[in-house]
């Protein structure tokens, strides 16, 4: 088991003919992802690395029956893209895309109330079952497959977690990038949850950064809800006030969603804190009971 | 990114929020002129992109147009002082002229994006003036919210329920849902990060009107709007971090004595985190992005090396689609162009680790290669310290 995805996912890509689409496409192809096919409007006909490219997801679905969708055009063009996807009735959007307008967001979220559809970010690196199926642009050798189950609003943050897991020894269930936007599709809360409900994965690690509240949200359902051992960090400890760090969400606006805040939350809830971001393989090791080398 | 208050005032009333009637003066003679235009009293307000300008004597009241010149002549050029400007303050380029009416009631009113719901919230209340966050830590009952269906639009009920809630008597009412209803839309039309209105104020005169306003924007947005983009203030940015954006490269300054230089926005605030960790302290956020190549990184030494207090520079790269090598080689580059003077720590992990290695330890540039964050941190903060 794993979450969201796996070996019978099947995979398309919108934005596939562009050259980012084209060469992630190769990627996930490579590390195993069953990719079938690709949407680029005006383009059928075509095929990138294989895929067919459709000129609307809802061909892509009837000619394929995919159920999962990755979103690599450009920001402009984002929410249409998403909206596209849930309409023709894909399981999982996963958006790449970093610069989607907020609004846009505020308006894709609205729409996708009460669908079924599942969205992965935006401005994020995607998800990942090791072994199994990658959708997203993070490197998949660094993973191995295993039973701890990775969510975090950062990109490379993630890798390294991973890269800490993996060198003591330790697999991933699944991986997940939620984004480091403020509004955003899936939150930490729908990852803890199916990762509880996920018999493959044994422990949690789960990363946070400044600004907003989803790290207190998150602390208080695993404190209520969770009875696998979470771990945790929470990346902007240094970070000034009112500066935007990257991120479009990880602002301290008004005093508010400062790392000490979040921590607390975390403490709080029974979470391990890992205090430095490379201790956080260590960390987990020691809450598993696992010696370290 | 943060516009003026008269800038705002502008964007607002073309959306038919009622703001005061004003113009903006750059010198005395200009301000003393509007004002006898527009007849005393007026108001002289100074512009600069923080809030708290009263408190620091930035907002003045002249009777006549000869105390709007020498007002204007007392403010713009000085360096104001306030609780948002920091202890360096920041220099008035630019006057407000306002005309000014009796106030009757000051009140707030605000729009931001409420991330928990992922909905434009309006809010209200009635302690007008003071700063929201203060309100909301002492007397949240007190705020008045509204959550906005995107589908739908602010609806005029919930401008009512406002409106009523605030206590607003009835004839002023429509004035109110008019306001509330205008500055929703140019807050989403305009890509909008936040509007606040504080204080909106009921006159004697029986108007609802904008005292003071403030808009931030969303840089997401920014592309669509080239009317907003126009009014973008340099003077009131951070030059090399104005510089950076010019690049693609999201750049902070901080305080600190250590450059660095790292990919990815979340690894880059744990770096930072890790050198204060081991007793450093950061001169800046610096994330190169996923995409970065050797011209990029060049830019970013150059950026970093451009702060006189950067005493050693950590270079912190976990290269997933961005390959070591290439990073290797971009820094080697960077190091031979820029003629580099301090100590440099590398930690390099990921996609053609090895390669990157090689091509560092090939270069002859006095190079301290590091094998985890936890290292690269200590021995930056050692030469760092060395370098004092």
């Amino acid at each position: 088991m794993s979450i969201w995805v796996n070996k019978d996912t099947k995979v398309l890509v919108q934005g596939i003919t562009g050259s980012v689409g084209a060469f992630h496409t190769r990627q996930m192809l490579e590390y195993g992802t069953k990719i079938v096919g690709g949407v680029t409007p005006g383009k059928a006909g075509l095929t990138v690395e294989g895929a067919p490219v459709f000129n609307t997801v809802l061909d892509a679905v009837k000619a394929t029956g995919a159920n999962a969708t990755v979103v690599y055009v450009p920001p402009a063009f984002a929410a249409d893209a998403i909206c596209e996807a849930a309409d023709a009735g894909i399981d999982l959007v996963v958006c790449i895309t970093e610069g989607v307008p907020i609004i846009d967001m505020v308006k894709v979220k609205r729409t996708l109330e009460g669908k079924k559809t599942r969205l992965i970010g935006p401005n994020c690196p995607g998800i990942i079952t090791p072994g199994e199926c990658k959708i997203g642009i993070m490197p998949g050798y660094i993973h191995k497959p295993g039973s701890i189950g990775i969510v975090s609003r950062s990109g490379t943050l993630t890798y390294e977690a991973v890269h800490q897991v993996t060198t003591l020894g330790m697999g991933q269930s699944t991986c997940i990038g939620i984004g480091g936007d403020p509004v955003n599709g899936t939150n930490f809360i729908d990852v803890l949850s199916a990762f509880q409900e996920d018999p493959q994965t044994e422990a949690v690690i789960l990363i946070g950064e400044i600004g907003g509240t989803a790290e207190e949200e998150a602390a208080a359902f695993v404190k209520s809800r969770m009875t696998k051992p979470v771990v945790g960090f929470v990346a902007g400890q240094t970070a000034p006030k009112g500066k935007r760090m990257g991120h479009a969400g990880a602002i301290i606006s008004g005093g508010k969603g400062t790392a000490a805040e979040k921590i607390e939350a975390f403490k709080a809830a029974g979470i391990s804190v890992s205090e430095a971001p490379s201790d956080l393989g260590i960390t987990l090791a020691q809450r598993l009971g696992r010696k370290v080398h | 990114m943060n516009i003026h208050e008269y800038q705002a005032k502008e964007v607002l009333a073309k959306y038919g929020v009622a703001v005061p009637r004003g113009q903006v003066a750059d010198g005395p003679s200009e301000a003393e002129v509007i004002a006898r235009e527009f007849g005393t009293p007026v108001v002289i307000k100074a512009q600069i992109h923080a809030g708290g300008r009263g408190k620091g004597g930035g907002i003045k009241l002249a009777r006549t147009p000869e105390e709007a010149r020498e007002y204007a002549k007392q403010i713009i050029g000085m360096t104001l002082v306030t609780p948002q400007t920091g202890p360096q303050g920041k220099k008035v380029k630019r006057v407000l002229v306002e005309q000014a009416g009796a106030i009757k009631k000051e009140l707030y009113l605000g729009m931001v994006i409420d991330r928990a719901v992922s909905r434009v919230v309006m809010m209200a209340s009635t302690e007008g003036g003071m700063e929201i966050e203060t309100v909301a830590a002492r007397t949240p009952e007190k705020i008045l919210k509204e959550y906005v269906d995107p589908a739908l639009g602010l609806m005029p009920y919930q401008a009512r329920n406002l409106a009523f809630g605030l206590s607003i008597p009835p004839e002023l009412t429509g004035k109110a849902v008019k306001f509330m209803m205008g500055l929703y839309k140019a807050f989403v039309e305009t890509d909008c990060s936040l509007a606040e209105i504080n204080p909106l104020v009921l006159t004697e005169g029986g108007d609802v009107i904008a005292l003071d306003a403030k808009m931030n924007f969303d840089g997401n947005g920014l592309f669509r709007h080239k009317d907003i983009q126009a009014l973008r203030d340099f003077d009131e940015e951070d030059p090399t971090e104005t510089e950076a954006s010019k690049f693609d490269l999201s750049y902070i300054s901080l305080d600190g004595n250590i450059g660095c230089m790292v990919n990815g926005a979340g690894l880059a605030m744990a770096t930072m985190d890790m050198i204060k960790m081991c007793g450093g302290s950061p001169a800046n956020f610096l994330d190169v992005g996923g995409g970065a190549n050797a011209e990029q990184v060049t830019n970013a030494f150059r950026l970093i090396l451009s702060d006189p207090k950067v005493e050693a520079i950590l270079v912190n790269i976990f290269g997933g689609i961005m390959r070591c090598d290439v990073i290797a080689e971009g820094v080697v580059a960077a190091g031979k162009t820029l003629g580099l003077k301090v100590p440099l720590v590398v930690r390099l992990e990921g996609t053609n680790v090895e390669r990157g290695k090689e091509i560092l330890a090939a270069s002859k540039l006095n190079i301290i290669a590091a094998s985890d964050m936890k290292d690269a941190a200590n021995k930056v903060v050692a030469a760092a310290g060395q370098a004092n």
